[in-house]
């Protein structure tokens, strides 16, 4: 009995070690090779086939973020209001938007990248552009806010909302005034998981926001994303070192967004406990 | 009755906002269909799934997709087939061998561990895992061996996120029955609380298969490309992803169309696993 | 004058009759109690009175509820300013997760004030009124959660006083609160009836014979009897109410 036991507690704590293990090396891996890599000169306003400066794509992923974040936001959260706090229980409408919601979050990117092709790039005539890669991003995020801030707002505890109307609020002041308060770490985790989705994104953008090397100057205008920058050097094999400089900057930005959602979403439960 | 109307308005434009993401799924089906399936339609639904040769160039061409479906299953298979077990007992681990403190800072490792871009992992299996294999097993070192110890790493916290949380919502008494039966730690986890959590750890799984199945620029890199039905794990294959970016490029016409065809067939996978996703969890939530 | 009439008034949950034809008039500026077991329809019939059963979906009411004469349930009547005119503090102390100076000052700026001058003053006058004004005036920034539970209680009656009611509906409002708290607040209610019309409802009998001038016993979903709290308590018409308030069940 107790070497069984003994067995399993060796088999479970070996799987986690093997896991935390890959990660770390990875990451570790990842950096050791690649910080010696991270020359000023890979930060150059240009990009030359000699040098490969990564800060257009930089600039490029920036632009793309802040881009999507913008029209996927309001659109997401405000899917949340309706789903939460306006929909009645049962509503048909409300099954059906859950349902397509989950089957968004499922498709892989490449559908999404071809989709993007067919309709913004072709149909819609925008070409491989910043508007075509924004929309297409824009759905690919719109399931997990729709999620976070869904979720956020069922947190927030309903005497809250029974208070606001007693007093005379209507639904809107609540919502705005009393509810979004208490919900926002939550819909904030959200938001900064989806940047990390769009950072991370390549085939999707591929096929949309194109892979040109300069610098975006405009709606309709084409540039490679810093993931997309690192695939091509990776594919093309002649830039190696460049490439693991680009893993370095892409690894620190992911750690970067972690360390915010986590922080995130400790102050939500510590506003809860209070 | 100023304040009813902007009440109202904006309830309207809350509503309208929800019906984006129908919006979007119409559009999404709409446009890859209409994009794919006419070729299938004109080629063929038997010889374009069941043909096992992928010559493009040839006159008259061939657009056999066999032997990229059957890379995408056997890649997933044996990613899953490597990577469930460790993902499962990773969970309980979490779940129920790890102090508070040590949680703390795993936990959010898992996360860290799915944000992680799909280029830098497989850029990561590039240069590590391809020149192992191929000191192993001689070779490129690019192959299903690679590409799937690659998508097992890659669906390791999709499958551990869900699983703990699974594992974490067992009521105690559970647990606490089987201990006060008599029964060591890990016993009571490995025969009562694992099995309550049945249907989250296998929601995790088929959620890992979907992203296992849909991943592209990862496995693009270390899988060898070619487009065959191989005899050993230690050759190269095309997946349905893959075959897609490394063609569309330079595809025209019937070519192209065939590239997107491919994305149909893929697309209904992927709509197939979702759907038994959801059923699954209707289940547990009854 | 008759501040409330409930006339034929029904409530139903879906299929559940949960009120049976209703009848009462409360006077202006009297407190009147609500007893009875739990699950008689007390806390319903209160939550009518301001409509916060509007909010209850399968509720179905029939029957009026006026208010200084005028039926509640007309077309014509702005569901948000009868909240101001009736006033409601709840079982389970509920503060907003806000300065105790934001809490009280959110109803007034919700129907339009936003002089800093004027809520300043409405801010104080409401707290000393919720007899809470020396405990806090030296610190209104406070989150207004990190105050003890019969604090952020009187908090809620000052938040409800602040949009200056004419009735104040009390849900329970010492149920969750130890017996210190409760008699503040006990006192503080018999207070405030020099200024508004109260209906509290209590599973306490004794807080209902302390506080109350007129009291309706409940019992499945009907008003077995409605009297003055001292004849009720001494002496009841019903056999029902007898059984109750001599503990026999409940």
């Amino acid at each position: 009995m107790k070497t069984k036991s003994g067995i399993m507690r060796l088999l479970i704590k070996a799987s986690a070690f093997i896991t935390f293990a890959a990660l770390f090396f990875i990451i570790a891996y990842i950096i050791i090779n690649g910080m010696p890599n991270l020359k000023p000169s890979l930060f150059a306003l240009e990009y030359t086939t000699t040098n490969v400066s990564m800060f257009p794509s930089i600039i490029n992923t920036i632009l793309l973020v802040l881009l999507t974040l913008i029209i996927a936001t309001p659109i997401g959260v405000f899917t949340g209001f309706y789903l939460v706090e306006y929909a009645k229980r049962g509503n048909k409408l409300v099954e059906v938007i859950r349902i397509t919601t989950e089957t968004l979050s499922g498709i892989p990117s490449i559908v999404y990248g071809l989709f993007g092709m067919l309709f913004f790039v072709y149909r819609l005539e925008f070409s491989y552009s910043l508007l075509a890669g924004t929309l297409t991003a824009a759905i690919m995020v719109l399931p997990v806010i729709i999620r976070s801030t869904e979720e956020a707002l069922m947190a927030v505890d309903d005497s809250l909302r029974e208070a606001s109307f007693g007093l005379g609020a209507g639904k809107l002041r609540t919502i705005f005034r009393v509810v979004l308060p208490v919900a926002m770490p939550g819909i904030l985790s959200g938001i900064i998981l989806s940047i990390g989705r769009i950072v991370g994104e390549t085939a999707a953008l591929m096929y949309t926001l194109g892979t040109a090397t300069k610098m975006i100057n405009g709606f309709f205008s084409s540039g490679r994303t810093l993931s997309l920058h690192m695939y091509v050097l990776s594919s093309e094999g002649l830039f190696v070192k460049e490439a693991y400089a680009t893993g370095v900057i892409l690894l620190l930005i992911v750690l970067l967004i972690n360390g915010l959602s986590t922080y995130l979403s400790n102050k939500l439960t510590k506003g809860r406990l209070d | 009755m100023k304040k009813i109307s902007f009440e109202g308005f904006m309830k309207g434009v809350f509503m309208l906002c929800a019906t984006t993401s129908i919006l979007a799924i119409i559009l999404i089906c709409y446009f890859i269909f209409s994009g794919g399936v006419p070729f299938i339609l004109e080629y063929g639904l038997k010889e374009f799934l069941l043909g096992t040769s992928w010559r493009p160039s040839n006159t008259p061409p061939a657009f056999g997709i066999l032997p990229m479906i059957f890379g995408s299953l056997v890649m997933t298979l044996v990613a899953v087939v490597l990577g469930v077990p460790i993902g499962v007992l990773t969970a309980t681990y979490l779940a129920k061998f790890c102090d508070k403190r040590l949680y703390k800072i795993l936990k959010p490792c898992i996360n860290l561990m799915a944000g992680i871009p799909s280029i830098v992992y497989g850029f990561f299996a590039l240069v590590v895992i391809v020149p192992l294999m191929k000191d192993v097993f001689g070779g490129t070192g690019m192959n299903i061996i690679t590409a799937s110890i690659l998508l097992a790493i890659m669906i390791l916290p999709t499958i551990i996120g869900l699983s703990e949380s699974s594992i974490k919502s067992v009521p105690n008494s559970y647990y606490e029955g089987s201990i006060g039966l008599g029964a060591s730690h890990e016993r009571a986890v490995m025969t009562v609380v694992l099995p309550a959590a049945k249907s989250g750890i296998i929601s995790s799984i088929i959620l890992g298969v979907g992203r296992a199945i849909g991943e592209t620029m990862a496995v693009i890199l270390v899988a060898g490309n070619q487009p065959r039905i191989p005899n050993s794990l230690t050759k190269g294959v095309r997946t349905l992803t893959t075959n897609i970016v490394l063609e569309m490029a330079y595809a025209a016409d019937a070519h192209r169309e065939a590239l997107i065809a491919t994305a149909v067939v893929l697309f209904v996978f992927i709509l197939l696993i979702n759907a038994i996703f959801l059923i699954v969890k209707r289940r547990t939530l009854n | 004058m008759d501040k409330i009439v409930i006339r034929n008034l029904d409530l139903y949950y879906d299929d559940l009759h949960a009120l049976k034809n209703i009848n009462m008039d409360i006077k202006e500026k009297e407190i009147t109690a609500f007893i009875g077991p739990s699950g008689c329809g007390k806390s319903s019939l209160l939550k009518s009175i301001n409509r916060m059963n509007d909010l209850v979906e399968g509720c179905r009411i029939t029957g009026e509820i006026l208010l200084d004469g005028k039926n509640i349930f007309d077309n014509d009547v702005d569901v948000n300013v009868l909240r101001k005119r009736i006033g409601m503090v709840f079982q389970k102390p509920n503060p907003f997760p806000m300065s105790i100076y934001d809490n009280i000052a959110y109803g007034p700026r919700t129907h339009g004030i936003k002089n800093k001058a004027a809520l300043d003053e409405i801010v104080e006058k409401s707290l000393r009124g919720a007899a809470i004004w020396d405990e806090v005036k030296d610190d209104l920034k406070k989150n207004a959660l990190r105050l003890s539970g019969g604090q952020q209680q009187r908090i809620c009656i000052a938040r409800a006083l602040a949009v200056e009611p004419e009735v104040l509906l009390m849900d329970e409002p010492t149920s969750a609160l130890d017996p210190i708290s409760t008699a503040k607040i006990e006192e503080l209610i018999q207070q405030l009836k020099d200024k508004y019309t109260i209906i509290i409802v209590t599973h306490n009998m004794q807080q209902a014979t302390r506080v109350s001038d007129k009291t309706a016993f409940f019992l499945t979903g009907e008003v077995v009897e409605f009297d003055e709290t001292k004849k009720l308590f001494s002496v009841p018409k019903d056999k029902r109410t007898e059984d109750y308030i001599t503990g026999r069940f409940g």
